[in-house]
């Protein structure tokens, strides 16, 4: 069966061709027939994969389609992987990208048709690219994937194209992206250089004889591709801005998919950052402080898309502290469980949205819960799941990285547990404010308020299940033996790296601290907000937090603005005064040199005569002097 | 006798050659400039075709033999060539009166 694994893209990219190019013919029902269908034979395919992979003593699956590059002693196939890391990913994916392409076709449906087509090939074609990236058996594929998904994201927050500004937004997403994929690619060539090959079995075999510095270069400069991907600082302000693409797109490729690549990356790649201490460090900082950083940001956006990107970025940060501190089942682990509930926050958030006419703001929403109750109970379990209370899912997975974290240094720990808290307020600031009180917009907007349709609510419901059990695959081991299911799991391939069975009381002590400081943020927010929203313009700090630390001014001040400034100077200089001279110069010397070779043209036969036997003499003489 | 006095009566004679073509206006004394180096070159041919044939004789007997072919062939191709010529020189002089090359600069235009 999972001989078949090439089976698995080739459907979402015969869905992206099918659909992109009778775009203009397909009704709109066919379009999302053949969209999601594609989607579900992909995901039927990864669970019949998966029954084969969980099937004890499986061995790694690598399916080679064809040579892609062969160039003397390099060869890189066209190569896919199948091991328990990748179908985990190859689950999510597909699974979770199926529901938000049903949610889609309700969601996209006031769309014209062939927009509705374009939007549905474009989905398809980041899912394809997605499980290129995931399913790869060397780095060169994964980067193929790597870039479609990049690609992929631009066209969909781009979607509304008409909008200057979506049209900035999923430039800036690009650019941000393409600073990241430089580094990823300048590792890959260093890895030609020093392993001599890219597929992840040489590599992790040749790692462990090779220099720590080398090692150390290659793994940070991977870091810095899943610093772009995964919106860690210092590339993260694209994520936020991204939320101008539709809803579902932030679900799947802003909260559950693509944003999560980095997180894969680095997961794969372990081995490597294993045997580097310092990137190790790197990362956990990196992750650590984006964690707060973002968490800070979320308390104060009122834009509900926004607040979520920014809790995005915070829960990737988590993940990279888990990568960082060794974690890297804790961390995969939180991968699974976001895509869960972040894509169903996102989802909510769209199907809030929709009800509401587009409007996002959230001092203009409030009291919600009466009007959409399915939507209101997803939202809550989510929040609940996100926040770590138990039992839903994100408690597991992020008990699971903060008990890591403590276990290599506690000053992490207790970093960490402070994003807990925040996590926890600013989850339940847009929950209180969005649902709690009473409806703050117009009478017009209350009249038309009602539950979403069916597959709207459908999805959500799948993934509030999801969200609420899904954390049960990884009970720590205190509680039980064997109880870590997915740690066994992942175990051959992450192998080592597995949780520690770690002494009972202070793992349930540390549990303990981060439920009651989770638990203060939702009880905080629940009393403070659900009574007196908070719609005034923020005042003194406040407002440093509503303005994202003013980073995107000073990206904008040290980064753009010289660019800008530079651009300038080479246009209206470099260009206009040199390099336009030149041109003009050479033009204006073969006008004036043929103006007089002209004069030869005498008529005179005699003249050409004269020049034919010049010609011949020098002719001549040249055979005559070079000739050795 | 030496192949040098040959080369240098064939130099001499395709320098007189050159130098009347690139020196006189008459048609006709232009073409038999022209004739003069064809005759310069045939000499050489024949010079070095002779040449060759002494010191090659004892193992080839038909050795330098194409030299003097190559001679034949420039002759009739000369003889050729002049009838063309000339018949065009006596068009020239029916249509100007004259058979001065230089009044032939319509080439330019």
């Amino acid at each position: 069966m999972s001989k078949l694994v090439p089976l698995v893209p080739l459907f979402p990219l015969i869905g992206f061709l099918v659909i992109g190019l009778c775009r203009n013919s397909l009704s709109k029902s066919v379009t999302g027939i053949i969209g999601c269908g594609m989607i579900g034979v992909s995901f039927l395919l990864s669970l019949f994969i998966f029954q084969e992979v969980r099937q004890p003593g499986f061995e790694t699956v690598i399916v080679t389609c064809f040579d892609f590059i062969h160039a003397d002693t390099l060869n890189i196939p066209f190569a896919f992987q199948v091991d328990a890391l990748s179908v985990l990913f190859l689950l999510i994916i597909t699974g979770v990208g199926f529901l938000i392409h049903v949610y889609s076709t309700a969601y996209m449906h006031e769309e014209e048709s062939p927009h509705f087509a374009r939007y549905f090939s474009y989905l398809n074609l980041f899912v394809f690219s997605m499980l290129l990236l995931v399913l790869g058996a060397n780095y060169v594929i994964m980067f193929i994937g790597w870039e479609g998904v990049g690609l992929c994201s631009y066209l969909l927050i781009g979607f509304w194209f008409k909008n200057i500004d979506f049209d900035n937004a999923a430039k800036k997403a690009f650019i941000m992206n393409r600073i990241g994929d430089l580094g990823f690619l300048v590792a890959i060539f260093w890895m030609i250089n020093q392993f001599g090959s890219v597929s992840f079995s040489d590599v992790f075999a040749k790692a462990p004889v090779t220099s720590t510095g080398a090692l150390t270069g290659i793994t940070l400069l991977l870091f810095v591709g899943a610093t772009g991907k995964s919106a860690q600082i210092p590339l993260y302000t694209w994520l936020p801005d991204a939320m101008a693409g539709p809803t579902p797109v932030s679900a799947l490729i802003h909260a559950a998919t693509m944003v999560t690549a980095g997180i894969y990356m680095v997961a794969r790649s372990h081995l490597l950052y294993s045997l580097s201490p310092a990137s190790q460090t790197v990362v956990a900082v990196i992750g650590l402080s984006t964690a707060i950083f973002a968490a800070t940001i979320a308390l104060k956006q009122n834009d509900i898309k926004k607040g979520l990107a920014y809790s995005t970025v915070s829960q990737l940060g988590y993940m990279f502290l888990g990568l960082g501190v060794g974690a890297y089942t804790g961390a995969v682990f939180h991968v699974m469980t976001h895509a869960f509930f972040k894509a169903l926050l996102f989802l909510c958030a769209g199907s809030v949205i929709h009800a509401i006419h587009n409007e996002q703001d959230i001092r203009k929403m409030g009291g919600l819960r009466k009007f959409m109750p399915v939507t209101h109970i997803c939202c809550l379990l989510a929040c609940l799941a996100i926040s770590g209370i138990p039992p839903f899912s994100g408690f597991f997975s992020k008990d699971e990285i903060l008990a890591a974290a403590y276990g290599k240094n506690p000053i992490y720990y207790f970093i960490a547990v402070a994003g807990t808290f925040l996590t926890g307020l600013y989850m339940f600031r847009l929950y209180a404010m969005t649902f709690l009180g009473d409806f703050r917009g117009t009478s017009e907007q209350e009249k038309h308020l009602k539950e979403s349709p069916p597959a709207m609510t459908f999805p959500l419901i799948v993934l509030a299940i999801l969200s609420v059990i899904g954390g049960f695959v990884g009970i720590p081991e205190v509680f039980a033996d064997h109880a870590h299911l997915l740690g066994r799991f992942l175990e051959p391939v992450l192998n080592g790296t597995a949780q520690k069975k770690a002494e009972a009381n202070p793992e349930l002590i540390l549990m303990l601290v981060s439920l009651l400081a989770a638990g203060a943020g939702v009880v905080y927010a629940l009393v403070r907000f659900s009574k007196k929203p908070e719609l005034g313009e923020a005042r003194g700090f406040g407002k440093i937090l509503a303005n994202k630390w003013y980073v995107d001014e000073f990206y904008q001040a040290i980064i753009v603005r010289p660019l800008n400034g530079l651009a300038k100077f080479l246009n209206s200089f470099v260009e206009k005064s040199i390099i336009d001279w030149i041109v003009n110069g050479i033009g204006r010397l073969i006008q004036y040199g043929s103006r007089q070779i002209r004069l030869l043209q005498s008529g005179q036969v005699g003249g050409y005569v004269l020049l034919m036997v010049i010609g011949m003499v020098i002719l001549f003489l040249i055979q005559l002097l070079v000739k050795k | 006798m030496s192949i040098s006095y040959y080369i240098f009566l064939s130099i001499a004679l395709f320098c007189v050659g050159v130098a009347g073509v690139l020196t006189r206006r008459n048609a006709i004394i232009i073409f038999m400039c022209v004739e003069l180096m064809l005759n310069a070159v045939n000499l050489l041919l024949v010079a070095f075709s002779k040449m060759h044939h002494q010191s090659l004789s004892a193992t080839n007997p038909n050795a330098g033999i194409d030299g003097q072919i190559f001679v034949f062939f420039i002759m009739v191709v000369a003889a050729v060539e002049v009838s063309v010529g000339l018949a065009i020189i006596v068009m020239m002089h029916r249509n100007t009166h004259s058979v001065d090359v230089n009044f032939l600069n319509r080439l330019k235009h």
